[in-house]
């Protein structure tokens, strides 16, 4: 051991963490004898690394594997450890240091606390059992989870890998993120649903769009409240939403303090005896949170504080997440601007994404799920700014790849289980299909003949060539066109998929499919969101954003950009009072028109948008409810008095269509939906140019159906008959669940009715009693969801200042 | 140089979505994408004058919510067949919250 003591220069360096660790490092390798070196750390050990606490808590590594410096290495540098001592003042006039169990002075000081987890401000935040993610107590806290309920608030790169590390101990963990989707500041919607599945498949629950109202529990937390009211119940509960530079110290000793620790590209504060490095610190307006460039940040200032120049420049990052099997990377910006371009490549059946953001033929962002080998390559790319332009068509495919062939579009069908149904009208599987073709029937009909798949209404025989193809492995015919110019797959097959891959989200649709644009058109995305919402539609959020404007505003555009409004009257009938109060909103809000429609009720035409939520509101007091006008659904049920007045009516017409309508208002369907009740044949109500008209005898009911009247005439054709209002009610429902179920999203039901024919829909709804009886309660299924007035919900005080212009410039002085 | 002028915070506009805010040169449609980049044009369509802050936003493209013209929002250019080209203006977001360009201000006279 040396004994020449000389009087060496004293540094202090608060937080032993990643930044500082390194730093250290640096410093005793370039000028062993330069300093003596107090280090002090809140926590009670030196420094680990941070970042493997994710593989601690899975179990994949010990904590004894992450130790960066143990006792020898402290000792063999001479460091002074202050550990679990932290510190409390910095005094800077005596350049000493204050920890509760004394002071220690210096010629340098190093600030490196890092971050602090950001807390959110709600009920129940400091219930024993809510923990954060940062060091080594939050995560043995979370490696007691086996078998207990665990919530991660928070779905970005920490929240994820707490959620992944706990269920892999065997914990039930549930990630709530506000955002639409998971990490969604690396990832773009595609990837992030990828995500999403992939953490599902391990039995986590994902619940996005998900704000936390309370953490519920008295002596200790039993549970989380959603404001949408949702309760997932809790043992222990992990914040992870954000982090802030840990900056109190600086504020306090009245250092130049923004949202991190100012610093100059010396990482010299505004104290020139003061430095800061690592994620407590700003540098030009910029803050940090990976670790790449706070090793950066460690070499430049060693060089500092051995009076060497260096500049700290902050290279771009790329993100990894570090839960095994769940490959992503992200890297630059990959945001929509003026002049970038996208590649685009989707391998649905292996759940790969890829996104290449371009601009002057330079890359400028990487996205990529499922396989991020080619990440390094990519992000080398950017960083040198490569002119990619020679390669550009297959630059995609990676580096190892020149020239290859296009994605297969049949990939999807390709990754379809056995079991899987492909024609849904006779219940035939793939593998019943790939039998078919197995044993001898290579042609379409030989296989309709033997296994009847797409011999019914024929809107599957798409898929089914796609099947037969996959099985004889080459082309069979040529299937329908594609729905729009994003994909190749029809309507009919998008829908069938839909369902049998139990696809919940129009990113879902667009990953799985293989869609061709970033983010579908104008007709595929309201086409997607209504299938959905028929399809689930207990899981599925409505999409305002993907529906024409007309359904989004609750109310028709006319060509002037105003609206009209038109309150529903049950099967045409009104009463003095609503009558007051249209008429009271008319005079209220100008309206210059006032007029009958054909559907029996009021249209108030030409109201300004930012009209609309009030005039509802009005309207809602006086008890009247949407009428949907604006619809793809149950617009109106047109009645004639029926028997209840006229003097030949069989039966009570008005009665049935105000029961009709009641049930079936808010429904959306794939085209518009008017219903007619007439009380005797001489049909009044014209109901027998309607889409389900009922045409009332002596005997009882006449439903008919697959009317129209408008550029098209066309007369509806005879379903059924019953003497039984209540069968009549429940034959209409169930037939109007049929066509929500199974048409093409824009056809009416005599355009659905001419490819699938009347007798079939007749067998299913008329003949088919249990079917009827499973049709109707799915129809209520999803009423019970639907089965609500808009007007109501937009016109709360939280939604009616949307509907007003953002701001009013010219109010703004000129200047 | 463009001088920028505060119009409010992103979350005002949803994603996908737009909102209109009333200048002294006719209503801009603020227009915010699914990944947050945000797009000013003028609200009126080259073809019959529908209001574009009522179309559906798809990538950076808008359509018409009258007759389903499609423009880019990046240059006002109509697609397509169509021809036709609505105004554009600068806008950025920073910090969260959106700027637009302050000449929007003042009158088209005076512009
Ligand atoms: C679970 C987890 C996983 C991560 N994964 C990654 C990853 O994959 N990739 C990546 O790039 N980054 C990752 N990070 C981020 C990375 O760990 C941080 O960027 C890095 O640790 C920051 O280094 P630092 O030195 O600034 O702060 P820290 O490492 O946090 O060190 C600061 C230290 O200062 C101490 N301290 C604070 N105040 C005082 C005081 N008043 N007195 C004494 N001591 C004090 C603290 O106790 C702490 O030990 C991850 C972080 C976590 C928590
Ligand atoms: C682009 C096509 C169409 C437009 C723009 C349109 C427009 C309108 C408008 C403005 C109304 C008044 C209701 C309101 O103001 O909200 C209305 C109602 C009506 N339309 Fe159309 N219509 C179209 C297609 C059709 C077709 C194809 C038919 C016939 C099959 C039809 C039949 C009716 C009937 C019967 C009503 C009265 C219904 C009610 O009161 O809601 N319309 N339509
Ligand atoms: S349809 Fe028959 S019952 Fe109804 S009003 Fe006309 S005549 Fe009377
Ligand atoms: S007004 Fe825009 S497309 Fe006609």
């Amino acid at each position: 051991m040396s004994t020449t003591v000389i009087s060496r220069k004293k540094l202090v360096v608060i937080g032993a963490g990643m930044a500082s660790g390194r730093l250290l490092e640096q410093l005793f390798e370039a000028a062993p004898g330069a300093y003596d070196v107090t280090l002090f750390n809140a926590e009670p050990r030196g420094n680990y690394n941070r970042l493997m606490l994710s593989p601690v808590l899975s179990g994949e590594k010990t904590y004894e594997q992450i130790v960066t410096h143990d006792d020898t290495w402290y000792t063999a540098h001479h460091v002074d450890c202050r550990f679990a001592e932290p510190v409390t003042r910095i005094d800077r006039k005596n350049r000493v240091v204050y920890s509760n169990s004394g002071g220690a002075p210096y010629d340098a000081l190093v600030i490196a606390t890092g971050s602090a987890p950001f807390i959110i401000p709600v009920p129940g935040k400091d219930l024993p059992g809510v923990v954060t993610y940062r060091d080594l107590e939050d995560t043995q806290a979370m490696m007691d989870t086996a078998g207990k309920d665990a919530v991660v608030i928070g779905g970005g790169l920490l929240g994820l890998e707490a959620a992944a590390g706990m269920a892999a101990r065997g914990a039930r963990v549930t990630v709530i993120h506000l955002m639409g989707h998971l990490m969604e500041r690396q990832l773009d919607p595609a990837a992030g649903y990828l995500l999403q599945k992939d953490l599902e498949k391990r039995g986590i629950t994902v619940h996005c769009k998900g704000a936390t109202k309370a953490i519920l529990g008295n002596d200790r937390v039993e549970a989380v409240l959603l404001e949408d009211g949702t309760v997932y119940p809790a043992d222990l509960v992990c914040m992870a939403v954000g982090i802030r530079p840990e900056v109190r110290l600086a504020n306090d000793a009245h250092l130049e303090v923004e949202r991190g620790i100012v610093v100059d590209d010396a990482l010299r504060t505004s104290d020139p005896h003061v430095f800061a490095l690592g994620e407590c610190v700003e540098h030009r307006g910029q803050v940090f949170g990976l670790v790449a460039p706070l090793y950066d940040q460690a070499k430049v200032l060693a060089k500092t504080l051995l009076d060497q120049p260096a500049v700290f420049a902050p290279v771009q990052t790329a993100t990894k997440l570090k839960v095994t099997g769940c490959d992503l990377y992200s890297a630059g910006d990959f945001a929509d601007a003026p002049g970038r371009e996208d590649i685009v490549f989707r391998d649905p059946g292996r759940g790969i994404y890829k996104r290449l953001v371009l601009e002057d033929n330079r890359i400028i962002g990487v996205v990529m799920y499922g396989d991020t080998n080619d990440g390094a390559w990519f992000h080398g790319l950017m960083k040198d700014a490569t002119d990619i332009g020679p390669m550009r068509d297959t630059l995609i495919f990676g580096p190892a790849f020149q020239g290859g062939a296009a994605p297969d579009p049949m990939a999807a069908v390709a990754v379809l289980p056995p079991e899987a149904e492909i024609c849904g009208c006779n219940g035939v599987s793939k593998g019943t299909i790939m039998d078919a073709v197995a044993g001898g029937a290579c042609t379409l009909d030989a296989v309709r003949a033997c296994t009847k798949a797409s011999a019914s209404c024929g809107s599957c025989t798409g898929l089914v060539q796609q099947v037969m193809a996959l099985t004889l492995g080459g082309a069979v015919a040529d299937a329908p066109a594609g729905m729009c110019k994003c994909t190749d797959h029809s309507h009919e097959d998008v829908r069938r998929l839909i369902r049998s891959m139990g696809l919940k989200s129009i990113p879902a649709v667009m990953q799985e499919l293989g869609w061709k644009s970033v983010g579908g058109c104008h007709s595929c995305r309201p086409a997607l969101n209504y299938y959905l919402l028929a399809e689930y539609p207990l899981d599925y959020q409505d999409d305002r954003q993907s529906r024409f404007v007309n359904e989004r505003n609750h109310a028709n555009i006319q060509k002037d950009g105003t609206y009209s409004v038109v309150p529903r009257m049950w099967g045409g009938v009104t009463t003095p009072a609503e009558l007051r109060a249209i008429a009271d909103a008319a005079e209220k809000y100008d309206v210059p028109m006032v007029k009958v429609t054909g559907g029996q009720r009021i249209d108030l035409l030409g109201v300004r948008k930012e009209d609309l939520p009030h005039m509802w509101a009005d309207l809602n007091a006086a008890g009247m409810v949407s009428g949907a006008a604006y619809s793809k659904g149950l617009r109106t049920v047109k009645t004639c008095v029926g028997k209840e007045f006229c003097r030949v009516g069989t039966q009570d017409s008005t009665g049935l269509g105000i029961r009709l309508e009641k049930l079936m208002w808010g429904s959306w369907t794939p085209h518009k939906l008017k219903l007619g009740v007439s009380g005797c044949p001489r049909n009044c109500a014209e109901a027998t140019c309607k889409d389900i008209g009922v045409v009332c005898v002596d005997s009882g009911y006449n439903i008919v159906i697959g009317g129209a009247a408008g550029m098209e005439v066309r007369e509806t054709e005879h379903l059924a008959s019953t003497p039984s209002e209540d069968e009549a009610i429940r034959i209409i429902l169930a037939v109007t669940q049929l066509y929500r179920e199974n048409a093409r999203y824009l056809d009416r039901i005599w355009k659905w009715m001419g490819k699938v024919g009347l007798d079939w829909i007749r067998a299913q709804v008329v003949d088919d009693l249990e079917n009827r009886r499973a049709l109707v309660e799915r129809f209520e299924i999803s009423q019970s969801v639907y089965r609500r007035d808009p007007w109501a919900d937009l016109s709360t005080p939280s939604e009616t200042p949307k509907w007003a212009p953002l701001a009013d410039l010219t109010l703004e002085a000129a200047e | 140089m463009t001088i920028f002028v505060d119009i409010g915070p992103l979350d005002a506009i949803p994603r996908q979505g737009a909102r209109v805010v009333k200048t002294g040169q006719g209503c801009v449609a603020v227009f915010r994408t699914m990944d947050d980049q945000v797009f000013a044009l003028e609200d009126r369509c080259p073809h019959k004058g529908g209001p574009l802050s009522e179309g559906i936003v798809h990538g950076t493209l808008v359509t018409c919510p009258l007759h389903n013209w499609v423009f880019d929002m990046n240059s006002g250019a109509a697609q397509g067949a169509d021809e036709g080209h609505v105004r554009t203006y600068p806008a950025k977001l920073q910090g969260g919250r959106i700027l637009l360009d302050a000449t929007l201000i003042r009158a088209r006279s005076a512009a």
